[in-house]
């Protein structure tokens, strides 16, 4: 729906391994501009990897990363830092334990931009208000709950005002309910800032109604690509299983879909 | 199959010596990019001087009190033990001082730093340092390598400080030194050469042993067959043990440069 033609972010022939063990074995993917895209997959699929290899945590040992048709690492080239105009929201969250919520957010602002200082207070205290966090921002990460430091983390991710943000399993263990609002602040977030987003998750059934691409990655290679009506019509048994399995999860977990029709129900 | 064992030790000895050499290289060369790193090294001379400087002061203290005792008695054989005072000084301040105030140091900070950074590497804080286009080295070790500098020489003249005063409770107190005597010895002691080595062995050991602290930590990620708490703990330990035996060696360089 938002989705434009020209990728933002185009990966080609993306490879990596350690030792004899494939994990990405050929990977090509385009993120349109403005779009949220998922990639879903087993446990062990390389869905982490494959986002650290686009933050440039991992070197791949082959393939192409483009950022708005920059290159950010070539095949055994050099560490590819993902840079200013993208975010990573790991899936501990990576608070510095030892800064509070409100200097955490400040943090790549009074580090990577010259900023004023009034102006790096302001924006930190408007990214935390965003979050509903205006009132923690002393609070030490131990001081705050799962749910609420990974409120912290999406606003110190979003407080540069990225391009592009990569989630790496952002609802990893919160609840149902919590996954669910995650999700619905993302696609919010979205609305408002209007990021582009690469969604690492676990989660088929807020993935398919949060996302307007789907990508399935299995055996190191993208298994399946489309938008999640074209996931939903899928005859791939692979697709299917994972659908099932959202089925029944929906079906099952209360306040996660409701009455309330799969697809579109974080975008209305 | 002896001399290929003592072959790895050394390739692994040399090996790790150099990667330490380039961490270090690569934490100066951080410096001139990291914004607030005075402020934070002050921060860091702050944690470490509150965190270190009671069992400094104690252990100096002991030091002193043991250096009284043993170092009259021994004068008192030779009929002078008028010149307690210079020996507690020269001792502290030339020897004892630099080293065991380092040794207290890493027992209670460094090991603390490498744990810390160790956590910070496994639960991907540093990680996170790296995707926020943050250099991590100049954020996290730049200012704990700045404030060794200034950190150990201090804590090392509060450890000569109470064991100068160990020294009279032993040597006046309890032997019946008088006072006088005691203080006149030791203000006649020391020369400027001696407080300066005192302050560059200090110095140095800070350098290394706080280098060598955080090189454990930032890489215990590394460390073959071991991850999360395990790497920690093995890096934690494989710091304290390293930074001692560096402390000692440094020490027998130093004092013969000197000498």
């Amino acid at each position: 729906m938002k989705s434009s033609s020209r990728p933002l972010l185009k990966v080609s022939g993306l490879r990596k391994a350690f030792g004899d063990h494939v994990v990405l074995a050929r990977i090509d993917l385009s993120v349109p501009r403005g779009t949220i895209v998922s990639v879903l997959g087993r446990s062990g699929a390389g869905k982490s990897v494959f986002l650290k290899c686009l933050a440039g945590l991992i070197v791949p040992d082959a393939g192409q990363i483009l950022l708005d048709g920059r290159s950010s690492g070539t095949s055994g080239g050099q560490r590819t830092p993902s840079g200013p105009r993208a975010s990573f929201l790991f899936q501990g969250n990576a608070l510095l334990d030892s800064l509070t919520a409100f200097e955490n957010v400040a943090l790549p602002l009074a580090q990577t931009t010259s900023l004023s200082p009034d102006e790096i207070v302001s924006r930190a205290e408007g990214a935390l208000d965003r979050l509903g966090l205006g009132a923690f921002g002393r609070h030490y990460p131990s001081q705050l709950s799962g749910g609420m430091q990974k409120r912290v983390a999406l606003a110190r991710a979003l407080v540069t005002e990225p391009e592009i943000v990569l989630f790496d399993e952002p609802t990893a263990g919160l609840d149902p309910l919590s996954r669910n609002a995650v999700f619905e602040l993302i696609v919010r977030l979205r609305q408002d800032l209007g990021f582009t987003a690469v969604i690492v998750t676990h989660d088929v059934v807020e993935a398919l109604e949060a996302s307007d691409r789907v990508a399935l990655l299995d055996q190191g290679h993208i298994r399946f690509e489309g938008d999640p009506e074209s996931f939903m019509a899928s005859r791939d048994p692979m697709v299917s299983d994972l659908r099932d399995s959202a089925g029944a999860l929906a079906r099952h977990v209360a306040g996660i879909t409701g009455v309330t029709p799969l697809a579109g129900r974080f975008l209305t | 199959m002896i001399l290929e064992d003592i072959g790895h030790e050394a390739l692994s000895f040399v090996g790790g010596v150099g990667d330490l050499a380039l961490f270090g290289i690569r934490v100066l060369g951080s410096i001139p990019a990291t914004r607030g790193l005075f402020r934070r090294a002050l921060r860091a001379v702050h944690e470490v001087g509150i965190r270190c400087l009671p069992v400094v002061a104690i252990v100096g203290l002991f030091t002193g009190i043991v250096l009284g005792l043993e170092g009259y008695h021994t004068l008192a054989r030779l009929g002078s033990e008028s010149v307690l005072g210079s020996l507690v000084l020269l001792s502290l301040v030339r020897e004892l001082g630099p080293v065991l105030a380092a040794l207290m140091i890493i027992g209670q900070s460094g090991s603390a730093l490498a744990a810390e950074l160790g956590i910070q590497r496994n639960s991907e804080q540093i990680d996170a340092l790296g995707t926020m286009g943050i250099n991590a080295l100049g954020f996290l070790a730049a200012p704990r390598l700045i404030a060794s500098i200034f950190v150990y020489p201090i804590l090392t003249l509060a450890f000569n400080a109470s064991g100068i005063i160990g020294g009279a409770i032993s040597g006046c107190l309890v032997m019946g030194l008088d006072p006088g005597v005691y203080r006149t010895s030791a203000e006649g002691a020391l020369g400027s050469g001696d407080l300066a080595e005192c302050l560059v062995k200090s110095a140095v050991f800070g350098v290394l042993t706080v280098a060598i602290c955080m090189h454990q930590g930032y890489t215990a990620h590394l460390r073959v067959g071991v991850s999360g708490a395990r790497s920690v703990s093995l890096s934690t330990t494989r710091a304290v043990v390293l930074a001692c035996v560096t402390v000692l060696a440094a020490d027998a360089l130093i004092t013969s440069a000197f000498l």
